[in-house]
């Protein structure tokens, strides 16, 4: 059996932007030279602030984003499915495995449509049921799973509460039977009793039917209960990767350190101070040169523009990654 | 001692094509001058209502119990119905933010000219000492380049400068009591953590009283003095911060420390609450927590509890039916 289920390989994601028509032509590097493997029926996280390329990378790796340079390679039992070069019938094949669950459970979901037939849809498109009675069993199959009351399936969303709706679109991702998932922020819309519960059936999920998850966040704690590995992300760039444990108590890049500082405490007497970062993440399109986070670092070890250092992750001890041009930052 | 701000038995209800909704059960509040008041709870717990109810900003369709009282500077504002007296309350003594600062700016007015306009509706002031106070309170929040941003409009500004013109905005004509409504939701951590020191060093500077609302006991540990915890349009339990989240008496506040995420506790199960919260057109009679109560010490409905806050240790108040709940 193969051990990664996903690799990403020096993979970049650009976009042209263009502020009006009479302006010049930018590239936005979403994406930035980006190496990683997802381990098989693991809980991948991903962080950053917004804007930092989580969802970029998500979508790129579902195929959903023209890939720039480098390449994603979806690693399936008997077959490998190259993202770069993949034709357009093996994506209706890969499109079965690698699934999407969306942030907003309100947006996502048709408001015209009865639940049934919202979770039935990618059975129908991907035309992996024959049958009527084939379709419903898989329906009621995974509504049953994702703990959705089945006399549910005849009405329409708008009669459900924000966790229910989530279970929802969860049960519609898991319908074609998927192995890997990527949760784009899909709890950070819900209420905390909500987000447990969604957390807790997706871990359920995972045991159940050996799911791999690349799980997207901008909560830190939320990340540290449920993955069991962590990667973090600023403007394009992985400056970290670590076993979830080892990132939160051992975290080495000045970056993380900073976001793990600004996570308030729940305890009122634990007033540990954020280190405050200065100002707001820079645009995508023009990225500091040298260590992309050296606009913002709260006390640069050295002088850290290009031609002083070298970027790209450097493994410091077992598994645990670490933008090489800051393995000793402060 | 006169508070800053006392809210008395208020009741807020809703005319809906549904019917009449109530949002509000008979909340009563308290906050002083310099301190922080937190209020936690879920989604439609009444915590927006609540606020909104002292600068009387909800909408026409409101109803509120004639025996309520909103007591600020000895006067009830829930009372007020001129023009004069609205805006002692909306702007004057009081402000509010919000999670969308795009909320608080008109989209083709410049910064500025809001600023200064907002100024002149509240204090007696000509354009150009309006214009300075602007200036000056864009720079105290921490906004570089002050000037130019008070001739931009706000979708020019980046998320977390926005919040910050937003807080100058409410902040410029010194209001004594500001309402924050989740103003450090939509931003990322890093981002929060600025804006929560920036409203932490206002307080110091201009002494204010701050009703902070929030979903998140996280951000409520970090700055708030007390904490009220509303559940369904009711407060089950209120008191000093650290006696609430670390000797919680309500099932409710206890659902909610142990639904939650803690990042110093990382093998602690996430226990979500039960069921799911009951529309406001079904309230639960007797203790509005019982259709999710985990192990309801007994039958809580209406004739078998008695609803009502009393105080079981210095300030900290809880649901009288529920001192030696579960
Ligand atoms: N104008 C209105 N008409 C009818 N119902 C309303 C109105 N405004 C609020 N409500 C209802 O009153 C209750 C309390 O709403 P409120 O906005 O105060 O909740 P909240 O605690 O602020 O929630 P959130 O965390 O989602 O902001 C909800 O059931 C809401 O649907
Ligand atoms: N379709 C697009 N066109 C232009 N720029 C984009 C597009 N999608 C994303 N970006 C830019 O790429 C960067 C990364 O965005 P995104 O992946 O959405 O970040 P995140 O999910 O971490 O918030 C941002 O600067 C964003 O504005
Ligand atoms: S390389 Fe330099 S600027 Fe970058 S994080 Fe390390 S010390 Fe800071
Ligand atoms: S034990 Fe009864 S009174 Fe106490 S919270 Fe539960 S249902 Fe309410
Ligand atoms: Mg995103
Ligand atoms: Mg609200």
């Amino acid at each position: 059996m193969k051990e990664n289920i996903v690799s990403v390989n020096n993979l970049s994601v650009s976009f042209d932007y263009q502020e009006n028509f009479l302006s010049k032509k930018q590239k936005i590097k979403a994406v930035n030279n980006i190496n990683i493997k997802i381990k098989k029926g693991s809980f991948f996280g991903l962080v950053g602030e917004s804007g930092s390329g989580k969802t970029t990378l998500g979508r790129a790796i579902l195929g959903a984003n023209k890939i720039s340079s480098g390449n994603v390679i979806f690693h399936d039992d008997d077959r490998d499915f190259d993202l770069t070069t993949i034709t357009s019938k093996e994506m209706k094949e890969y499109r079965k495995k690698a699934q999407l669950i969306f942030q907003d459970p309100y947006a996502a979901l048709s408001p015209r449509m009865t639940v049934r037939d919202i979770i039935a849809e990618p059975l129908e498109v991907m035309k992996i049921t024959t049958s009527r009675e084939e379709t419903d069993e898989r329906v009621r199959d995974i509504a049953a799973k994702c703990r959705l009351n089945l006399e549910h399936l005849r009405r329409f969303p708008h009669a459900f509460s924000g966790g229910q709706r989530q279970r929802i679109s969860i049960a519609r991702a898991l319908v074609s039977n998927p192995k890997f998932i990527v949760a784009d922020e899909s709890v950070a819309a819900l209420d905390v009793s909500i987000q447990a519960d969604i957390l807790n059936l997706l871990k359920q999920l995972q045991q159940e039917l050996n799911l791999t998850y690349l799980f997207i966040s901008h909560d830190l704690s939320v990340v540290a209960h449920v993955c069991d590995i962590v990667a973090v992300m600023y403007l394009g760039h992985i400056v970290e990767m670590a076993p979830s444990r080892e990132l939160f108590s051992n975290p080495r890049h000045s970056y993380t350190k900073a976001l793990l500082s600004s996570i308030p405490s729940v305890d009122p007497e634990n007033k540990s101070k954020a280190i405050e970062l200065q100002g707001e993440i820079p645009s995508a399109m023009n990225p500091p040169s040298g260590c992309v986070f050296r606009t913002r670092c709260p006390n640069p070890t050295h002088d850290c523009k290009e031609g002083n250092i070298e970027m790209g992750l450097k493994e410091v001890s077992p598994n645990h990654w670490v933008d090489q041009c800051c393995v000793n930052c402060a | 001692m006169t508070h800053l701000l006392e809210i008395n038995n208020l009741d807020v209800k809703f005319d809906t094509d549904e019917g009449r909704i109530t949002a509000i059960d008979n909340v009563s509040l308290t906050l002083d001058q310099g301190k922080v008041l937190g209020i936690v709870g879920e989604s439609g717990s009444g915590k927006s209502v609540t606020a909104k109810s002292i600068m009387q900003l909800n909408p026409g369709n409101t109803i509120y119990n004639d025996n309520a009282e909103i007591i600020i500077d000895d006067e009830n504002v829930l009372k007020f119905t001129s023009k004069n007296d609205l805006k002692k309350i909306r702007g004057g003594k009081v402000s509010m933010i919000f999670q969308e600062p795009m909320a608080s700016f008109a989209p083709a007015i410049k910064i500025g000219s809001q600023m200064v306009e907002q100024l002149m509706i509240h204090k007696p002031l000509d354009k150009n000492k309006a214009k300075n106070i602007s200036i000056d309170m864009l720079n105290r929040v921490g906004i570089a380049d002050a000037e130019k941003r008070f001739n931009q409009y706000a979708f020019e500004l980046s998320g977390g400068m926005r919040q910050r013109a937003m807080i100058a905005m409410a902040l410029s004509t010194m209001p004594k009591l500001l309402l924050a409504d989740e103003p450090t939701t939509a931003l990322d951590v890093t981002i929060q953590a600025q804006v929560i020191n920036l409203i932490k060093d206002i307080i110091k500077e201009f002494n204010m009283g701050v009703i902070f609302i929030t979903h998140d006991l996280g951000v409520i540990a970090q700055v708030a003095d007390d904490v009220a915890v509303m559940y369904l349009g009711s407060v089950v339990e209120r008191g000093p911060v650290n006696e609430i989240l670390k000797n919680p008496k309500h099932p409710y506040t206890r659902g909610l420390l142990n639904a939650l995420p803690d990042i110093n506790n990382l093998d602690a199960p996430l226990t979500p609450i039960p069921g799911n919260i009951p529309s406001p057109l079904e309230r639960p009679t007797g203790c509005v927590f019982r259709t999710r109560c985990p192990n309801p010490t007994h039958d809580c409905r209406e004739g078998n509890i008695e609803m009502a806050l009393i105080e079981i240790s210095p300030g900290h108040w809880v649901d009288k039916c529920c001192i030696n709940c579960g």
